[in-house]
């Protein structure tokens, strides 16, 4: 069947869609994503045809709304549960840590817990307070959970599908600021494995590391130094947690350069696994430092300051520069 | 009238009885029974177990808060068309509940907002074009919360409840016969936070009066998503008194409010007030209510507007004639006037206040992260960009 082109929101509607077809155990739940289809309208029209018993709208409460999700899945459901912004997702911060990432280890394997927590995340569309964060290090951190991110129409599709399929936990970050980025979705196509990174753009010079909403960011700067006569290959990570070093070690022993991109703080972020990491792993074929490019340790700024706070084509082409210097 | 106080002052041996039976049921969210002093046709009726007496004076200062208020909020809804602000929550509808109960407090009270109270702000002394530079996307707050004893607006929903109840049982501690308010919508009686605060400020005694904004939806989610007891009710399990108002009825709600204050000035511990109202607008100026709501409940509201209803008593008791309505419009369109003027002469942030008051004593990589970034910034100047 040919693709279809469709916005990244529209590719999670559809791939919850399929999920909710094939298998009656999967259930939506999360504040308004019923009638009004969610503030993003990610789950749009599934209220209408899966009725009230299958996506519920839950009180205004994100400990309760993962917890019990976590009943759910003991109970053998299928539950994705949307967390309407990032900075909202600390209420249920102690559920999904505590609770939801330990429960499979402490039974010694005998349950599952198939929770899919939807995070629209990441900054970009001018919003205040607590609506632009980038909390994915933190849930990386906690051994039990999976986290991954989809940068485009098609992941975005086939990663939800693999997700709910998936009989572990996993936090699915949606880079809201992508929402609307149109591209082609073939429901028929073999998807890659959830964790497996993807070479989004290959090159020769210099190897730009990214998920989610900096995926574009890396490929514009891609393009741009190509003008200038530089190859540089593009990592679109996907997945945080587990995270494919093998991957982003053949590409950075091509390569000999890494640069590591991500709105989340530098301090203590993903970025700074894949520097250690890599640093361990490829040493001898390094050229130059790993670089990070990122967010600063200082709250989200408000709306105003963002643009100055987000990696843009300029501070990413400026770290390229630093490490094509070495 | 019914006294709908769960902790009711006066013990009557059916209470227990009907509390449960109703417990048992659905809510009834028609016709709530709740104290009401003010009809909506203007007309003034008593209450067995609150009043107040207020001059024409007085009456007309409530008017004249509610209208520089509504006005306001129409300006910010306006600017934010106009792209002057992201974003603006609209209180619409709400402000009786919130001038009543926020000209209840006194000066030495304290106040913890939502993110929509623009009028306890109001109330509270707080320069209304402070409260756009969070919605512009200019600060994440933009007043000093002890310049008038009036917290910076809370994003994450039921939070401050806490912060509220812990501030009470500071005020309780020092022996200050002041109090506290907590201002949370009906969504937000669905949080863990609110409930916690609830029990704190029972078990500690707390001088702290929970006004909840029962507005009928959380953004697309009606009363019925969150809660099957009345909220009000809901007091009386952690011990203490819980009262329905009618929250279009500004002198109710002042009089209930300052029962309330009262209560915790001696001693008494918190209070639930519920206010019974309606959001008239949009959730904020990102949601389409039409989407999950229909216009005929907007339309039966309307007829109990608050600003309508003191303005119908007002002219009966003609403690207002035309010049004052005159005046009171013309003093609007100066609000309006100063308040668009500045919101566009709002500069934006320095780009290096990214890294101010991350703490308050500093702290080394912020240091370096604010070198790093100020050396990039001046290489643009350098090369003339
Ligand atoms: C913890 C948290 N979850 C979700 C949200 C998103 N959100 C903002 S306002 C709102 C509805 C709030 O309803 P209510 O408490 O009734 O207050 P109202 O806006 O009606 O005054 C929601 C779900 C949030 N701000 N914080």
């Amino acid at each position: 069947m040919a693709a279809t082109k469709m916005p990244i929101a529209k590719a999670i509607n559809e791939s919850l869609r399929k999920a909710m077809e094939n298998d009656p155990k999967v259930l939506i739940m999360g504040e308004d994503v019923g009638r009004l289809g969610g503030v993003f309208r990610v789950t749009d029209g599934l209220h209408k045809d899966f009725g009230d018993g299958r996506v519920i709208d839950t009180p205004l409460a994100e400990s309760g709304i993962v917890g019990t999700a976590i009943g759910l899945a003991l109970r053998g459901y299928r539950p994705v549960v949307e967390i309407q912004f990032d900075g909202f997702v600390f209420p249920a911060y102690d559920q999904i840590v505590t609770q939801l990432a330990k429960m499979h280890a402490r039974a010694l394997g005998k349950i599952k817990l198939p929770v899919v927590i939807r995070i629209p995340y990441g900054g970009g569309i001018g919003a205040v307070e607590h609506h632009s964060e980038s909390p994915e290090a933190l849930f990386a951190h906690v051994a039990g959970l999976k986290v991954v991110s989809p940068s485009n129409s098609s992941d975005a599709y086939w990663m939800m599908q693999q997700a709910i399929q998936s009989d572990d936990p996993i936090i699915f970050f949606e880079p809201k600021r992508r929402y609307w980025d149109k591209g082609d979705v073939d429901t028929d196509a073999i998807p890659s494995p959830l964790h497996k990174a993807r070479i989004a753009r290959e090159g020769t010079d210099l190897t730009l590391v990214a998920y989610g909403p900096m995926v574009k960011v890396c490929l514009e700067a891609a393009a741009a130094a190509q003008e200038e006569g530089k190859s540089l290959e593009v990592v679109d990570l996907r997945s945080m947690s587990p995270l494919d070093f093998d991957t982003i070690q053949s590409s950075v022993e091509k390569t000999r350069r890494l640069v590591v991109v991500h709105e989340a703080p530098v301090f203590l972020g993903t970025g700074a696994e894949i520097a250690a990491r890599i640093t361990e792993r490829s040493f001898y074929h390094l050229e130059a430092p790993v670089l990070r490019v990122g967010g600063y340790h200082t709250p989200y700024p408000p709306a105003r300051l963002e643009e100055e706070y987000l990696p843009g084509l300029d501070r990413v082409l400026d770290a390229v520069d630093r490490s094509l210097a070495y | 009238m019914t006294v709908e106080s769960t902790a009711a002052r006066k013990p009557r041996r059916s209470s227990s009885k009907r509390a449960s039976s109703a417990a048992a049921k659905p809510p009834q969210s028609s016709e709530p029974q709740l104290v009401q002093l003010l009809t909506p046709e203007g007309e003034r009726v008593r209450h067995p177990d609150y009043d107040v007496e207020l001059t024409h004076d007085e009456l007309r200062g409530l008017y004249r808060d509610m209208v520089l208020t509504r006005r306001f909020d129409a300006e910010a809804t306006s600017l934010q068309r106009q792209g002057e602000l992201g974003l603006w929550a609209s209180l619409l509808g709400q402000e009786a509940a919130q001038i009543g109960s926020g000209r209840a407090t006194r000066e030495d009270d304290y106040v913890f907002p939502t993110y929509r109270e623009h009028g306890v702000a109001w109330c509270r002394g707080v320069d209304p074009t402070n409260l756009l530079g969070m919605f512009r996307g200019v600060n994440h707050g933009g007043w000093d919360p002890n310049t008038n004893n009036f917290h910076l607006y809370t994003i994450v929903i039921g939070s401050q409840t806490l912060h509220a109840t812990g501030y009470a049982m500071g005020v309780a501690k020092d022996g200050a016969d002041s109090a506290v308010v907590a201002y949370f919508g009906d969504g937000a009686s669905s949080q863990g936070d609110v409930l916690e605060s609830f029990n704190f400020a029972a078990v500690y005694n707390a001088p702290v009066v929970f006004f909840c904004q029962n507005n009928q939806w959380a953004i697309s989610e009606p009363t019925e998503k969150q809660m099957r007891v009345p909220l009000y009710q809901r007091a009386q399990g952690f011990g203490f008194p819980g009262v329905r108002v009618d929250g279009n009825d500004v002198l109710a709600c002042l009089a209930v409010t300052k029962e309330a204050l009262e209560r915790a000035r001696r001693g008494e511990g918190p209070t639930l007030i519920e206010a019974f109202t309606y959001r008239m607008g949009a959730h904020t100026t990102s949601d389409d209510p039409s989407k999950y709501r229909n216009d005929d409940e907007r339309v039966a509201w309307e007829a109990k507007d608050p600003i309508l209803r003191l303005q119908r008593y007002l002219e009966a008791e003609g403690a207002a004639d035309q010049a004052y309505f005159d005046e009171l419009e013309a003093e609007s369109e100066t609000m309006g006037k100063r308040v668009r003027e500045a919101v566009r002469a709002m500069p934006d942030p320095d780009p290096l206040a990214i890294f101010e008051h991350t703490h308050a004593d500093g702290h080394a990589l912020v240091d370096e992260e604010r070198a790093q970034f100020a050396a990039y910034q001046a290489s643009f100047a350098e090369e003339g960009n």
